[in-house]
């Protein structure tokens, strides 16, 4: 349970810290909040042989709106963003979300931006990202970049950003007045990871479902929308009945994957639940 | 405090101040000029010949003082780690050595050891090995094992079996002829962790000129460490001192003789210098024993009134690859299936085979939670089969209370209890009628609430000598030195050795409330070879019964001795002293007393004590108990079970124990939140998994799931007081029994909570996908 040895360097700036990026090449990894780099490493899953340290770049931890956007810097810790007003207030999705990721301790340490650009696919924060069309700002040696987060995620572990970019910032348009949120997950202790969840962001005007959707964890090897259900519901009823069929839809087009906590079969049965409450607990003040 | 009310308070833990400071002092803590640390490779391969090992590129690393494998060290080993009797004395079971040589049988064995000047360096060293390896045919489970072509492991055993027993008593034939019903059913003892906080730890310290070895080891049993270190090592007994420091726990998991106690003690003699072992927790998981692991087929015979007649069971317990030391120690469960009640006949068969996995071993009541789960399914088996309220079938069944002390049919004498007395208390306090009502209620919303009874006797106080060595194979005792210094401070060394149980704040209580010394006074010392007498360590809630009265019987061997000098001193005949509060008197006369510091005193001047007396205020005791002590109790929980996710939570969990006199209801207290919180992990979260080539999937504490605080409801304790008469302070044990009765009170709450969809059992782990299952198998429709 010793990482097998490695050199560090704790850049001040993020072009410092591209710079080490680009020296040391795939040799290389970033280092943030370390909730899961280093339990990778300590079991040698991971062996860097070259740490960048981006914990003491300066103003990268911050949540803020500006032009109908939300902005939170990547070493945003978890515990900021569930404590945090104003996102309380604009988007609770994510301080549902992230009250419910791991133990105080993680959410101490662990940083939005970690969780993103590791990609675990039973981690919670990507499948909100998807559902919220959140906009992932990163830095490379040519400068910023702007990725989508339906084109960030792209599988296990896995995302679209180079071995010389960082992830820097996540933006997100802010929902309109009226859209509700709520981040429903199930698992079999309260600590754990994801067996399925489902990220949900609707707004219903009147009666009709004006904006919906639907983010999935754990049905796939990276989060999912679940785009049948929206569809579904998209510019209909928000009765009992309309939710109920829409969220039968839920596990269309997943590929959820069998593993100690559950099969195939049982998260596609659990996300058709979960979806459903989701959308029940969202509309039930209409 | 009045002394007198010293056996019975709630005193805070005299260890905790300095262990939830981060104080402590464990064995990875220690440092000492020139240690060096030792790396043990281990086995990737669950069953494989080893064809070669290429050490030299590791031993040219970096700070590496050396490397050895198996046929390097195996020399060096004068006998094999020890295996007891454990009520198995027919069994086979091969010679196991601290590393393998040429063939290995578990994911885990060790195969070579690494010493170097830092962990880093001996850890980095040993990726540079180069083992090769031919791999055979592995054996995964008690079902392959019992295969005729089935690949054998030892050799020199013959087969995977180490053995077929039968434990029977009473008329088994005639039991199933009057039954009007015969029930049969498996139950799975899943394969389980224990997952002690600590891990396993090894300082060892050999001094070349003395030949002297001295043993730091995250230990339950230094005494017998001590004991086999010598043996296998070839060095006298006298000569080796074994220390258990602070422990972080132990759950049984630190009961035996540990290869790695060997190896590093080794390596120690062979580079004449200290060297340490920390076991990481990715090594705890697979290298530290396993627990249950065991299949169990019942029958049932009772009759439409309730009564059951007879229970004929076979118990296939999985041994893992070798047998450990007290490897068939959970076969004690086919001697006390019958728990609390008087069954006519019980025909028992106890079948142990080697698997290649983990060995297994004692953890957490050990054969008696296995006991407990097999008779109290029963008794729910029985009451949904005949329809009566399970809590009838086992009012029906209990041994008349007129009866004690009752023999069972194994022959095991109990001591006391009305075991109505818990069950009653239990009933009253969670409302059971009102329950009911809820539950009925809660169905009409899609939610299955559920109660589970588990009202359980538990055997512990290891032991009387004669019966532990009839099935153990070793006689059990306790053993205490009080010993006051010259200005009546008192210190008091145990034959037990606490891990975490309090020792030294309740045996502190027990010379207290004798001697009337101030609590702070008392100085409770334990685990250290060197400092007293032989004990027989800690472990099935022995401790308390065995040593604490040996604690009580030193304590007044000193009283009476304080008694003769204070009447020598007070020029009165003895028969007229009063000893009381620490203070002794003549009687009527309280005024003119001497305090049991001025005749401790007067015990180190030889002067002032009769002519026939020798100085000194000390005692030692070795108590060898009469019998077994046999707590019981009733434990009810309550389950909420989501009936569209399969999800369940322990709402409610209340446990009235009755453990006799109680020295310190806040340890006892302690004990049960524990073992509760332990026996839910085994119901609801907990199992030891490997895949299909014998590698361990749940080796992290990401895939095995303990239980954690916010899984778990606030557990609601009560007690009743049935003085053991085993012993003088009337006390019984209760380390274990909030695990013995925890598991199967859940899984009868869930299969009550499931009976509308005709469920009868429910596999351990009950994980919410397999409920799931359970409520969807008819597509959802309840009866």
């Amino acid at each position: 349970m010793i990482p097998a040895s490695f050199d560090y360097v704790a850049p001040r700036t993020l072009p410092e810290a591209v710079a080490e990026l680009v020296k040391h090449g795939q040799e290389a990894k970033v280092l943030a909040g370390g909730h899961s780099l280093i339990p990778l490493m300590k079991l040698r899953l991971s062996t860097p042989s070259f740490l960048v340290d981006i914990g003491r770049i300066n103003n990268l931890n911050y949540i803020r709106e500006d032009d109908g956007h939300i902005a939170i810097g990547a070493l945003t810790s978890h515990h900021d963003i569930e404590l945090s007003d104003l996102l309380k207030q604009k988007l609770p999705l994510l301080t549902s979300a992230a009250s419910q990721i791991g133990d105080p301790q993680v959410r101490n340490r662990g940083t939005i931006g970690g969780a993103a650009a590791h990609a675990d696919p039973n981690g919670d924060f990507p499948a909100c990202l998807l559902a919220l069309d959140a906009e992932l700002k990163v830095v490379g040696p040519k400068g910023e970049r702007t990725i989508a987060a339906k084109d960030f995620f792209v599988d296990t572990f896995t995302t679209s950003l180079q071995p010389n970019e960082i992830l820097r910032e996540i933006r997100i348009a802010t929902p309109s007045p009226g859209s509700r949120a709520t981040y429903l997950k199930f698992s079999r202790r309260s600590q754990d990871w994801a067996i399925v969840a489902v990220a949900a962001q609707v707004r219903v005007t009147g009666h009709e479902v004006t904006q919906v959707a639907i983010g999935l964890t754990g049905m796939g090897s990276r989060p999912l929308r679940a785009s049948g259900v929206e569809q579904a519901l998209r510019g209909k009823g928000a009765h009992d009945d309309d939710i109920r069929k829409a969220a039968e839809r839920a596990a269309e087009g997943t590929d959820p994957p069998q593993d100690l906590n559950g099969s195939p079969d049982y998260r596609r049965h659990l996300v058709q639940v979960l979806t459903r409450r989701a959308l029940e607990q969202i509309t039930a003040h209409h | 405090m009045a002394v007198s009310q010293l056996i019975g308070a709630s005193i805070k833990r005299r260890e905790d101040p300095e262990l939830v400071t981060g104080s402590g002092n464990f064995v990875d803590d220690m440092s000492q000029t020139a240690l060096a640390y030792l790396y043990v490779v281990r086995s990737t391969q669950a069953h494989a010949r080893i064809e070669g090992i290429e050490a030299s590129r590791a031993k040219e690393a970096d700070g590496v003082l050396a490397v050895w494998t198996g046929k390097d060290l195996q020399p060096e080993f004068q006998a094999p780690l020890p295996v007891t009797t454990s009520f198995v004395p027919e069994k086979k079971y091969p010679n196991h050595y601290p590393i393998a040589s040429d063939r290995v049988r578990y994911v885990g064995e060790p195969v070579a050891v690494v010493v170097a000047t830092s962990k880093a360096a001996a850890e980095d060293a040993a990726e540079r090995l180069d083992i090769r390896y031919e791999p055979l045919s592995p054996v995964l489970d008690i079902e392959a094992a019992l295969k005729k072509d089935a690949p054998v492991l030892h050799d020199d055993v013959g087969s995977n079996i180490a053995y077929d027993v039968k434990r029977a008593g009473g008329d088994i034939e005639t039991a199933f002829r009057d039954a009007d019903v015969r029930i049969t059913q498996r139950i799975i003892q899943q394969r389980l962790i224990p997952v002690a906080v600590e891990g396993r730890g090894v300082v060892a310290d050999y001094k070349k000129f003395a030949k002297t070895l001295t043993v730091t080891s995250s230990t339950q049993i230094p005494h017998f460490v001590k004991i086999w270190l010598g043996v296998i090592l070839g060095i006298p007994e006298s000569n080796v001192r074994v220390i258990a420091p602070d422990v972080g726990g132990g759950f049984g998991s630190k009961i035996r003789v540990y290869p790695e106690e060997v190896l590093v003690a080794l390596a120690s003699r062979r580079l004449s210098r200290p060297v340490k072992w920390t076991e990481d927790r990715n090594e705890n998981m697979k290298a530290t024993h396993h627990g249950r692991s065991q299949i169990w087929d019942v029958e049932i015979a009772a009759k439409r009134d309730g009564k059951v007649l007879g229970v004929r069971t076979t118990q296939y317990l999985d041994l893992g690859a070798y047998c450990s030391q007290f490897g068939t120690f959970q076969a004690i469960a086919l001697l006390i299936i019958q728990g609390p009640y008087k069954l006519p006949a019980f025909d028992g068969r106890g079948v142990g085979v080697f698997t290649n996995r983990t060995p297994t071993d004692a953890y957490r009541g050990a054969g008696r939670p296995e006991a407990t789960y097999l008779i109290e399914r029963v008794m729910d088996l029985v009451a949904q089969e005949i329809g009566m309220d399970p809590v009838e079938v086992r009012r029906k069944n209990f041994v008349p209370p007129e009866e004690q002390p009752f023999t069972n049919l194994l022959g095991l004498t109990y001591d006391s209890g009305d075991y109505r007395i818990t069950l009653d208390k239990a009933l009253e306090l969670v409302d059971y009628p009102q329950f009911r009502r809820d539950q009925a209620e809660a169905r009409k919303r899609g939610k299955y609430l559920g109660i589970g009874f588990c009202t359980y006797l538990e055997i512990c106080g290891l032991g009387p000598s004669v019966a532990t060595t009839a099935a153990a194979g070793i006689g059990f005792w306790g053993m205490s030195v009080v010993n006051l210094h010259f200005t009546g401070k008192a210190t008091v060394i145990i034959g037990s050795s606490p891990h975490g149980q309090g020792h030294e704040t309740t045996f502190a209580q027990i010379v207290a409330n004798e001697l009337g010394l101030p609590l702070e006074d008392i100085d409770v010392v334990h685990g250290d070879t060197a400092i007293g007498p032989m004990g027989m360590d800690t472990y099935g809630s022995r401790s308390a019964s065995v040593d604490g009265t040996a604690v009580y019987l030193s304590s007044v061997k000193v009283r009476e001795k304080a008694r003769k000098i204070a009447a020598h001193l007070l020029e009165a005949a003895e028969a007229d002293i009063v000893y009381e509060d620490g203070k002794a008197f003549v009687k009527g006369t309280p005024s003119k007393a001497v305090t049991i510091q001025e005749i401790t005193g007067a015990a180190f001047q030889p002067h002032r004590l009769p002519p026939d007396m020798e100085g000194g205020m000390e005692a030692t005791t070795f108590f060898n108990p009469p019998n077994f002590v046999w707590p019981f109790g009733a434990h009810v929980a309550l389950v909420e079970i989501d009936g569209e996710t399969g999800g369940t939570r322990v709402v409610r969990y209340v446990a009235v124990d009755d453990c006799g006199t109680r020295i310190n209801p806040m340890v006892v207290d302690g004990q049960l939140h524990g073992g509760i919180a332990q026996g839910i992990g085994q119901a609801l979260f907990e199992e030891a998994r490997y895949d299909e080539t014998g590698q361990l999937k749940t080796g992290t504490l990401v895939d095995y799931m303990i239980p954690t605080a916010p899984d778990l409801p606030s557990f609601e304790t009560a007690a009743t007081v049935t003085p053991s008469p085993t012993n003088p302070l009337g006390v019984k044990g209760i380390g274990e029994a909030g695990t013995i009765a925890s598991s199967v009170a859940v899984i009868n709450a869930i299969v009550d909570a499931l009976s509308p969809f005709g469920v009868k059992d429910v596999d351990m782990p009950a994980t919410p996908e397999k409920i799931w299952h359970l409520m969807h198998r008819n597509g959802g429709t309840t009866r």
